[in-house]
Order: structure tokens, then sequence, then C-alpha cells
């Protein structure tokens, strides 16, 4: 059944059908919604949970690895410098592999203070041992939160997962969204019962200190759980797409990719602008496509080898930047084709930071820009407005 | 006194831990054990506790124990309580939280006021030895005036700390909190006693426990006990609890030691015996005895002033 709805209240109505028990959050621009829609449940009696209101997202994070460590599923959401604050309980949570589901509505950094989307305050946890999944609209996002939880618990994996949505984008647009069956949902993902969980009758130590003889250990495990993640994340979706007839498939989708020649890769909403932009340009004969890739972490360098080769040229699109380098999906694109003889030339665009509209004409360019025979460099920026640069330099 | 075999209680905090001889946080921790029973769950802030209990692969507790990160235990805890009670097991034990002066009084504070605002059914502990002491006696807000510390050093300039220690059991008691005490790890039994009713309160519970540290303080590893038994002969400990916002039972000092009793026996003030100036930084302490054993008497401990120089 498909319902026209905000994307925020999807996300609330996922949560609801996912049944958390513990649900701990502190309200951030554009988060606030997500939040608010969930308490409403709550105070409804639609959602039997525990909402904790904490007085910072550190502590929400803090209260949901204590509510996992207890055998609770958990739910939090956040963004931007929500997310920055939470940073060091990220990985904790991680390192403790703690199952926490996290919507992250993706918003720029400060300074300056942007509450518009890019990429780089989940890019910014890159590191921290959590799943990070993209959404390209609103009913991605929905279905990504009930498949987040079964990945995250998965005894395979057992490790948290951000679901990122692009802040406003998406959190703010009313659309057409698939609804989520309850009575499908449970049967998708059934309570959350782990093995090791804080209990007297068994009691257990969660947290320890790790010297130099064991700490390695640790994180490899951690990485080997990341890695199997590329298996099971595309599994999940595909049974979910069985029960539900939505398949998103695994850590890319290729859109128009069979016989291109020039492709360009991006993230998240804007991937919808890009894949219009290829049909205007199909239309026309030139032969493009486009990738979006979901899973950032774990990074599907196996995918994007076999989906790259052959190509004459690919470009990426960097929602974010690594400042005195360049965008981060690029560099691991250009990580992942080092190996490959026949790799295809690669270039990096930054562009849509701080909300910043990424209209086709700036797909069009980017097209352009790649067929042209340039040598490849790093990340350039798109869309500079060079008054603003000009006036500030006077 | 020792106690008959049978009758030993069980230490559910394992012997074999890594605490140093001496140590008034270690006994604490076993107090605390002894009081609540094993139907607990511990979460520990990071510091001395957590590291000399928690070397992986071993563990000394006997009680379910997490460890996540300095500042965060409350809200950890917080997130314990509310699971056991969405999951229908709010009856399996009650939550503590094991947390030193640093992680209380400094970092930690923000993540306490909210989980003692929210009522969280939650007993906040925290082992009080007035520096941050797994790093190596850093100066807290929790370090006494005039103590001597690696970041308060005394010098030509300086008697040390030069500020008196935060209220903490005050800033608790004014959320409004049921139960507030203050104990000392030289009286075992008034210990037990509290902790117990930290226990038993239905809400969040703050106690906060004195316990020196042989090592940071500088004192023989022998007197541990004998100290802390000083801090309070001396006012310079009030041993008091808040119960639904009024000071009740508040230890009475019949025979009042000097400070100088108390302070001659550490490394951390021994500078105030040797410096220009340190008699009358005695005196200043003295006064502040003297000050707490009167305000005590009556007033709320709530706002009232602290060392005046």
């Amino acid at each position: 059944m498909r319902e026209i709805m905000e994307g925020s209240h999807a996300i609330a109505l996922a949560v609801k059908a996912a049944r958390p028990n513990v649900v701990a959050a502190y309200p951030i621009t554009p988060q606030t919604h997500i939040v608010e829609d969930i308490s409403q449940l709550i105070a409804d009696g639609d959602l039997d949970a525990q909402y904790v209101k904490v007085e910072s997202e550190h502590s929400a994070m803090s209260v949901c690895l204590g509510a996992s460590a207890t055998g609770a599923r958990t739910y939090t959401a956040t963004t931007s410098q929500g997310l920055a604050l939470m940073h060091e309980v990220l990985f904790n949570a991680a390192g403790m592999r703690l199952p926490i589901v996290m919507t992250v509505a993706n918003r720029a950094l400060s300074a300056p203070l942007s509450i518009w989307n890019d990429h780089q305050d989940s890019i910014s946890e890159r590191d921290s041992g959590w799943i990070q999944i993209y959404a390209e609209d609103n009913t991605e996002a929905s279905d990504l939160t009930i498949q987040a939880y079964r990945i995250a618990e998965d005894s395979r994996i057992q490790v948290p997962v951000m679901v990122c949505m692009d802040g406003y984008t998406l959190t703010h647009t009313y659309e057409p969204v698939e609804l989520l069956e309850q009575d499908l949902v449970d049967d998708f993902l059934p309570p959350y019962r782990p093995t090791d969980f804080l209990n007297v009758s068994d009691p257990k130590s969660f947290g320890m200190f790790a010297d130099p003889n064991y700490y390695t250990e640790f994180r490899y495990q951690n990485h080997r759980a990341l890695e199997a993640a590329k298996a099971v994340i595309p599994e999940i979706s595909s049974e979910f797409g069985e029960v539900f007839d939505r398949d998103y498939g695994g850590l890319i989708e290729e859109y128009r990719c069979d016989d291109a020649e020039y492709v360009l890769m991006a993230m998240g909403s804007v991937v919808g602008t890009l894949k219009d932009t290829v049909d205007d340009l199909r239309d026309d004969g030139v032969r493009v496509g486009a990738i979006k890739l979901r899973s950032y972490r774990p990074f599907p360098v196996d995918e994007i080898r076999r989906a790259l080769a052959g190509l004459e040229a690919v470009g990426i699109l960097d929602k974010n930047i690594s400042l005195g380098f360049e965008g981060a999906l690029f560099t691991d694109v250009k990580a992942s084709l080092y190996h490959d003889d026949n790799a295809p030339k690669a270039f990096g665009f930054i562009a849509g930071l701080g909300g910043r509209d990424i209209p086709k004409r700036t797909f069009v360019k980017m097209f352009d820009y790649i067929r042209e025979d340039k040598k490849s460099s790093n990340s350039e920026f798109f869309d500079l407005n060079t008054q603003i640069l000009d006036f500030q330099e006077v | 006194m020792q106690a008959k075999e049978e009758e030993r209680p069980t230490d559910l905090l394992a012997s074999g831990h890594r605490a140093c001889a001496g140590c008034g946080a270690a006994l604490t921790i076993q107090a605390v054990l002894r009081a609540t029973g094993a139907n607990v769950f511990v979460a520990n802030s990071t510091g001395c506790m957590e590291i000399i209990s928690s070397q992986y692969p071993q563990s000394a507790w006997k009680v379910p124990w997490i460890h996540s990160l300095f500042e965060n235990a409350a809200a950890v805890a917080s997130g314990i309580e509310v699971a056991l009670k969405a999951l229908g097991r709010d009856e399996e034990g009650k939550v503590v939280v094991i947390a030193g002066d640093g992680g209380t009084v400094d970092i930690g504070l923000q993540a306490i006021s909210g989980m003692l605002e929210r009522g969280h059914d939650v007993c906040y502990i925290c082992y009080d030895n007035e520096a941050y002491m797994n790093t190596g006696n850093q100066r807290s807000g929790s370090t006494p005036f005039d103590a001597s510390t690696t970041t308060s050093p005394f010098g030509k300039k300086s008697f040390g700390n030069d500020r008196p220690k935060k209220n903490m059991p005050a800033i608790a008691a004014a959320h409004g909190i049921a139960y507030v005490a203050t104990t000392s790890v030289a009286y075992p039994r008034d210990l037990a006693k509290k902790v117990q009713k930290g226990i038993a309160v239905r809400g969040p519970a703050y106690l906060q426990i004195h316990a020196p540290c042989n090592v940071g303080w500088g004192f023989d590893s022998a007197k541990t006990i004998e100290i802390a038994r000083l801090a309070v002969e001396t006012g310079l400990w009030m041993m008091y609890e808040i119960v639904d916002g009024e000071l009740v039972n508040v230890m009475k000092v019949p025979r009042q030691q000097p400070v100088e009793e108390y302070l001659k026996q550490q490394r951390r003030f021994a500078h105030l015996f040797k410096m220009p100036g340190g008699e009358a930084q005695i005196k200043l302490i003295q006064d502040y005895a003297n000050y707490n054993l009167e305000r005590y008497k009556a007033a709320s401990p709530v706002g009232t002033r602290e060392i005046q120089t």
C-alpha cells in the first residue's frame, strides 16, 4: 500500500514496525520530525517502547549502548553536530558489537553553521565500525530501517547500522511511500534474542580493556564482521524483496550501465537527478550510466571493480571533502581500482555541500568533463560561485 | 574479630584484582557489593576501579558489569534501567553506577544531571579519592583546597590546589531526588546502611564515599582507614544524608581533631608545613573544617559558602 507522507513520518512508522524496546534521542534539525513522530506514536499507545529524553546525543548513544547490552532492541536518530558529539560512543558501541540502529538525517558540519544537507557528518564517522547504507528515496529509507535490524542483529555480523538519508531533501519531503505491513515485518524481523547480554543469572563483563596481546585481535574480528556484511546485506535485501516485493539489490545499484562508456557515481537522494540526467543523455544517444553506492561501509570493492571494468571514464560525486585532499568516495573508488590494469580514468567532483542543489545541468557538465580527454587529478569543486570568492577576498 | 568461614560474605569483586595495596577505592567497592548483594547491574566509568578489575580475559566482577566510557556511566545505567523495564525484567536487579570523582563531578556531570532529572531507578555511587588517580594524580573538581597534585603542584607561587572541593552532593540534591548521602570507607557499617538505603529508594539516589588513595595522597598503605577516619574527625569530610531534600543524620564529631593531624600524614599537604605562609593556609583549612561542623548542624548544605581566601 502506498501513501503520500513526509519522509520523517515514514521513518517513524518503520521504527514502529520494527518494535524497538528502547528509543533514546535528542532533538536536532533536520532529524526532529522523526523523533517527534515516534514520541507521538508512543504517547498514543501505538508503539510500546521506552523513550528516553536524553540531555545530549552523547547520552542518546550511551543509553542505546546500555540498553542494547541488556538485550533490548534500540533506536536513535541524529545528524551533523549530534553525530559528531556521539563520536566516541559510536566506536565504543561497534567495538562491543551492539546492534543499534540509527537514522542519520545527513547534514553539513559547522563552521560555518549549516542546517542543510551534505554527507560530511556520516562520512566523518567512516572508521567508527558502523555499517553505513545510504537511501535514495523515502521508501528505500523506510525499508532499510527494517533491513538494518536484520543486518545488525545477524549473528554473523553483530555491528550497529546507520541508515543515512538526506536531511530535508528526504526527511522533510512529502512523496508516495510504500507502507510496511506489520504482519510481514513481524515475520521478516523476529524479536531480538541475543546470546550475550547483561543479566544476573549469568553475569558477564562488557567493555573490558585489552592490552597489546589482545587488542589487535578484537579489531580484526570487528573488521571481519564488516567484511562479512558484504554478503549479508545483499542476502537480506533479496529476502526482503521476496517478502515485500521491493529489492534494492546489493551494495551498489547500476543504472543503464550495461553498454555504458561513461559513468557517474553518487550516494543518496541526488541519484534520482543523476538517473534522470542519464535518461536525457541516453535519449541523445550518449552511452552513459549511473552507479548508486548504497553501502559506504563496508565498501564494495569487488562490485565497484566489476561495474567499472572496461569503462572509458568514471566520475565520482562527493558531497563531502577530506580537506587538504579530496572527496572520500573518490579516494575509495581509486583505491579499489589500483590493482586493475583495465581501470577507467577516474575524476572526482565536490558539489552539493551545505544544501546547495545539484541540478541536472551540473551532472551534464560532469559527464562532459569526464568525456573530454583530461588527465586524472584530485577532486574538483563544481558550481563554485566566483562572485562570492571575489567578494570575500576584498 | 574474625568471622567464621561460613559467615563470610561472598566477595562479588574477586580477589586478585590489580588494585594497589591499601587502595581505599577497592575496599569501598568490595563494601558496596557486600551491601547490594548479587542482584545488581554495575555501570562503571573509566577509572581506577575499571582498570584494576577488567583486564581481558580476566574480570573480577561476579555481577553483570559494563564499562563504556569516562563520562557516560550515568547514561549507560539509564539505558540498562529502561531496557530492564521494557523487557519486563525490572525485578531482576538494581542498576548501580560506580564512578570516581573525576568521572562524576567533572566530565560526567551532564550525564548524571540528565539521569537524576529523568528519575531513573539508579543508585549512583561515587568513590571520591580526590583527584584523577588512574592517570597519575591530576587535580579534579573534587580535589581539596591546597592539595598538591601533578596539575596543581605547590611551588614558589602556589600552595597547591587553589579551589575547594565541588559540593557534588548538594548538586545531586538540587535535582530533588529522594536520597543523597555521604559516607566513608572508614565506616563500613554506615556505608553498608547507606548503600542499602540508596538501593531501596525507587528512583535515583546519589552516594559519595570518601576513599583515600595512599599512592596519590602519599601515606603508608597500612593507614588508609586511619586517614579516612581522620578526615571525618577533623570536620574535613562530612557524613550526612539528604532525604527528600532535608539534611538529616549528620554524623557528630564529639572530639574534633585539629586538621594538622590529618594534613601532616599526607605528602600532598606536606608543603604547608615547610613553606612560608603555610601556617596561614592551615588556618584557612581549620576554619573550613570548623565551618563545616557548624553549617551541617542546621542549614541545608545547598548553596552555602566554601573556603573564603
